[in-house]
């Protein structure tokens, strides 16, 4: 972590979210340089340890303190924090790196011709642009191990759908909002599905069962249905295959 | 090994704890019990430390079958009695002991929302991220990290209970609970019109059926969004009333995401969250507004009214064992 001069400064803005957590925001923009900000404070701040805070919880424009109100009110915690969050932050340090295994065919992808009409892409082009760059997990969210990874190009801001799917199934891989995901269990979800990987990125019988941390990079790569296939029946639990060093 | 035998699993029935939420940088809900004041007395009750686990029921409860020489259990969260075949029913919020081969059931809850029943010593089985909670949705935690089935075994920490006077909650009045759920505004307030907050802190809601242990949606007069309904995803914390593109407003509670992209237009405060527990589809809720110090006020309050009918739990009468009594010849005609 850098911390550069304190002249350097910026003005994030506190919200409470209840008595139980503090919101510190840095803006309401996607924006990789702000993420960093915000990650680098969570790492200063746990370096640092302040009484009564459960969890911190990076996202890409804020972070979230949790604490126990029996142990530190709401504002002890913000004359705390502030003089940290107004400083200048980065993050440093190893990144794990994966390549990850997606099919972007049929079934597996249903919204690629959304994406593509919305985008003004090919089908084809969606998926190499996906594939093109190594992205950064900015952020873990929404289910356990899920990863918001970014940034893809502006063309890629795209709205969530207006009818969320009841459904969504593991392994599938969506974009909206300059981002990509991974839903690593069953679940509701309305952002645009274009494929879907058998790696498990959560797997509640393997020791962690979380596959990857904010601050790893992921490279996806296409693969046919087939090779789809034959990985499922694989099982592919162990997740060694898909680190691709440190 | 001692365990209590599931006979019949019941409804919704999962082991539930404080919860995990130290990892939810990890994308990992919280979980826990949704009553934890609830939680918090039932263990008293049986003599266990705060953070041991029960049995939380959302439904209709389990049969359950002592295989064990003895075990202490106490329910609380309800006021509908336990079950003893064969010897009659059993108050809540008061502790009993049963012997190797008796049974208890706990039938529907029809007066609350959740309810809690503890066992002495807690349940022997492995923790995940350092908890008991039952994340279904993730498969994590509990029993396999699922609901009960029959047939399913749920292994004790303690073999054996002993011999003491039993004990009982002065009052459960804690259940009466009443008046408008207590809420801070934000922390995206703003993404609203002004008459949308307004019309959260003085129109009555309703519990639809759309309830989890996730999160309830409410039926009641629709939140307007003052610019889209889709903000950059950001932390999410149990009590945040999150407001999905259609304005119908949704209670998140244990099991909710972490983080989301619907802004939240206020937040249930900590010392109210266990009242959001206890509700069930059907029932109204209303709210009003208080600044974060005086939630934190509330808080403490309400951690010292738990830990005072903790210290005052008085001995219990001697639960009447119809049985025995019939047995013994000493009362007839009792239905």
């Amino acid at each position: 972590m850098v911390t550069r001069a304190p002249d350097d400064s910026i003005s994030p803005v506190f919200l409470p979210a209840g008595d139980t957590a503090l919101v510190v925001q840095y803006g309401d923009t996607v924006d990789s340089a702000i993420n960093r900000q915000v990650r680098g404070l969570s790492a200063a701040l746990e370096t640092r340890g302040l009484p009564g805070v459960v969890d911190l919880v990076p996202t890409l424009r804020s972070l979230m303190i949790h604490y126990d109100p029996l142990r530190i009110s709401q504002a002890d915690l913000v004359r705390l924090v502030a003089p940290l969050a107004s400083r200048s932050h980065d993050v440093a340090g190893a990144s794990r790196h994966w390549r990850i295994p997606v099919c972007y065919e049929d079934e597996h992808a249903p919204d690629l011709p959304l994406v593509a009409r919305l985008t003004g892409l090919s089908p084809a082009e969606v998926v190499r642009c996906h594939t093109a760059c190594e992205l950064e997990v900015f952020m873990m969210g929404f289910l356990p191990g899920f990863p918001y990874l970014g940034l893809l190009s502006e063309r890629f801001d795209l709205p969530r759908r207006k009818d969320p799917r009841i459904r969504v199934p593991p392994g599938s891989i969506s974009v909206a909002a300059r981002q990509t995901t991974v839903y690593t269990i069953a679940s509701p979800g309305g952002w645009h599905l274009i494929g879907r990987t058998p790696v498990r990125f959560h797997d509640p019988d393997r020791n962690p069962p979380i596959l990857v941390r904010t601050g790893d990079r992921i490279r996806f790569e296409a693969v046919s249905a087939r090779e789809y296939r034959s990985l499922v029946e694989d099982a592919v639990s162990d997740w060694l295959p898909f680190m691709d060093g440190p | 090994m001692t365990f209590l035998a599931v006979i019949e699993p019941g409804a919704g029935v999962t082991v539930q704890d404080q919860g995990r939420p130290h990892v939810q940088h990890l994308g990992v809900p919280v979980s826990g019990a949704l009553d934890p004041v609830a939680l918090r007395l039932a263990n008293a009750l049986v003599g266990n430390a705060a953070s041991v686990a029960a049995l939380e029921v959302r439904l209709v409860g389990p049969t359950l079958e002592v295989a064990a020489p003895s075990v202490r259990l106490a329910l609380a969260g309800t006021r509908t009695p336990l079950d003893i075949p064969g010897a009659g029913p059993v108050p809540a919020h008061r502790s009993i002991r049963l012997v190797q081969g008796q049974r208890v059931r706990l039938g529907a809850i029809t007066d609350g929302g959740s309810a809690l029943l503890a066992v002495d010593g807690g349940f022997d089985l492995p923790r995940a991220y350092g908890s008991h909670a039952t994340y279904v949705r993730g498969g994590i935690g509990g029993l396999q990290g699922r609901t009960l089935r029959a047939g399913d075994r749920l292994p004790l920490c303690t073999g054996a209970s002993a011999v003491r006077g039993e004990v009982q909650l002065h009052s459960d009045s804690y259940l009466d609970a009443s008046g408008p759920v207590r809420i801070v505004a934000g922390p995206q307030q703003d993404h609203f019109t002004r008459q949308s907050l307004e019309r959260l802190l003085t129109q009555p809601y309703r519990i639809s059926n759309d309830a989890d242990r996730m999160g309830m949606r409410l039926d009641g007069p629709v939140l307007d969004h003052r610019a889209g309904h889709d903000i950059v995803s950001d932390g999410i914390v149990t009590g945040a009333i999150q407001v999905p593109g259609n304005g119908r407003p949704i209670i998140l509670l244990a099991d909710h995401q972490t983080t989301g992209g619907y802004p939240k237009i206020a937040t249930v405060i900590s010392a109210d969250v266990p009242r959001l527990g206890r509700l069930r589809p059907g029932d109204q809720i209303r709210f009003t507004a208080v600044t974060v110090a005086e939630a934190e006020a509330a808080r403490a309050g309400l951690e010292a009214t738990v830990e005072r009918n903790i210290a005052s739990l008085t001995p219990a009468g001697a639960w009447l064992d119809r049985t025995a009594l019939y047995r013994e010849n000493l009362i007839s005609g009792v239905t």
